[in-house]
């Protein structure tokens, strides 16, 4: 042991070293959350959070769950494609509680306009026209039913006016409509 | 520890099955939801939009996203016959209200381009982050933690399609979560269950029973910058080649 003997400086600089080193793990355990590293380098326990989120937009197969006589409608008509909610807005709350929470008529005004307004820059088989031309300021829904929109269309049945078979919107009064472009 | 050859490669199969399921996780919110079954990204067929506006609402809504910034938003291009390298494009308050109408123009078209993020699988942005705040999940949704974010807009600058920003309340990065809290719980995002014209579709490139399988097979779709080679997962039917 005789090469030892001038050795005990080095043995205290390890001792501080690995006492260094124990005090960065713990320190580190506290430091770092658990869920790091579970699947990457971020918190793992971020996506449970992120995925526990509320919906605000219940999904259309929620509405069609009550509302089968507004559906059934609309299925049949050319908006069966568009779901409730974006013409209604977000309705998780209704569906949870659809007493208390009942949801405001939209304003057909803006609404149609929104999709309906007439622009170069839409596809040309989507109904377009200019509101003002068009309707003159009567309101959208005096002629269309919005959850059947092809004037005249039998609510329950579906079932078209003659002229509406025509073309793609109803056979227009070349004095107050601005047509379909 | 003595681990012959043949034992080793009798438990290899096996390790990885194990592996799996730890990759696999299961958000508590949805008790049968396997991350490791899901690949998303989404489908914009641009010949669909209309630019109503309605998935900017939307993601506001369900997303709470303060006014001014956007988690997604509609840009609408003009290209003119004469200047094709130039597009002409607005996105007034992120097309939240629609567009100003345009009467046909004889030179040029016009067309409408929905953005988000593009979830991509080799995101720069997640490469950026200096301290494990953002990344890339197990079911291909690039998400923040915003409990871990610094708010130091790294990524901010390193998304190439401008897809984030600082929140101006929470003072952290921001992002579309392409509704990881819908899509979980079996729903579609905000945005495509308000598009009116089915333009915006979810898409799950893990399920083989999702229709994107057939589409991709008969249509001509694009994604953005591909030259950056960021692995983007919002494909473009029909794109433009002047779209940025």
């Amino acid at each position: 042991m005789k090469f030892l003997k001038d050795a005990g400086h080095l043995f205290r600089f390890a001792g501080l070293f690995v006492l260094a080193f124990l005090i960065f793990l713990v320190v580190r355990g506290y430091v770092v959350p658990k869920t790091f590293g579970e699947y990457g380098h971020y918190r793992g326990a971020t996506i449970v959070e992120i995925a526990a989120r509320p919906v605000k937009y219940a999904g259309h197969q929620v509405c069609e769950n009550c509302h089968t006589d507004v559906v059934a409608a609309k299925n049949l008509g050319q908006h069966a494609h568009v779901n409730c909610e974006a013409c209604h807005g977000p309705l998780a709350n209704h569906a949870n509680d659809p007493a208390s929470v009942t949801p405001a008529l939209p304003d057909t005004a803006v609404l149609c306009a929104r999709c309906h307004t007439a622009s170069a820059a839409k596809p040309k088989n989507f109904s377009q026209v200019d509101p003002a031309d068009h309707s003159g300021g009567v309101p959208c829904q005096t002629c269309h039913n919005p959850h059947n929109p092809t004037p005249g269309a039998d609510p329950a049945t579906g079932a078209m006016p003659p002229a509406a078979t025509a073309g793609t919107h109803a056979a227009p009064d070349p004095k107050t409509a601005g047509g379909a472009k | 520890m003595s681990l012959s050859r043949r034992h080793f490669l009798i438990l290899l199969p096996a390790a990885a099955v194990a592996w799996e399921s730890v990759l696999a996780g299961t958000p508590e919110s949805s008790p049968n939801y396997r991350m490791s079954d899901h690949w998303w990204g989404m489908l914009i067929d641009i010949p669909k939009c209309i630019g109503c506006g309605n998935c900017v609402r939307a993601c506001q809504a369900e997303n709470d996203v303060p006014d001014g910034h956007f988690r997604t938003w509609v840009e609408r291009y003009h290209v003119d016959d004469w200047n094709m390298t130039n597009p002409e494009v607005i996105s007034p308050d992120g097309g939240k209200e629609g567009f100003p109408s345009v009467n046909d123009d004889p030179n040029g078209k016009y067309f409408f381009v929905p953005k988000l993020c593009n979830h991509c699988a080799d995101s720069p942005c997640t490469q950026v982050c200096p301290v494990g705040a953002t990344f890339i999940s197990p079911d291909g949704v690039v998400l923040i933690d915003q409990t871990y974010c610094l708010g130091c807009a790294y990524c901010v600058q390193a998304c190439p399609y401008g897809c984030r920003y600082i929140h101006p309340q929470k003072h952290v990065a921001d992002k579309c979560t392409l509704c990881y809290h819908r899509i979980t719980r079996g729903l579609t995002t905000a945005c495509a269950e308000n598009c009116p014209t089915g333009a915006r579709q979810l898409i799950d490139l893990k399920n083989p029973n999702d229709p994107i399988h057939a589409f991709l097979k008969t249509h001509s779709v694009q994604v953005l910058k591909p030259q950056m080679a960021t692995g983007a997962k919002v494909y473009y039917n029909d794109l433009d080649g002047a779209v940025r």
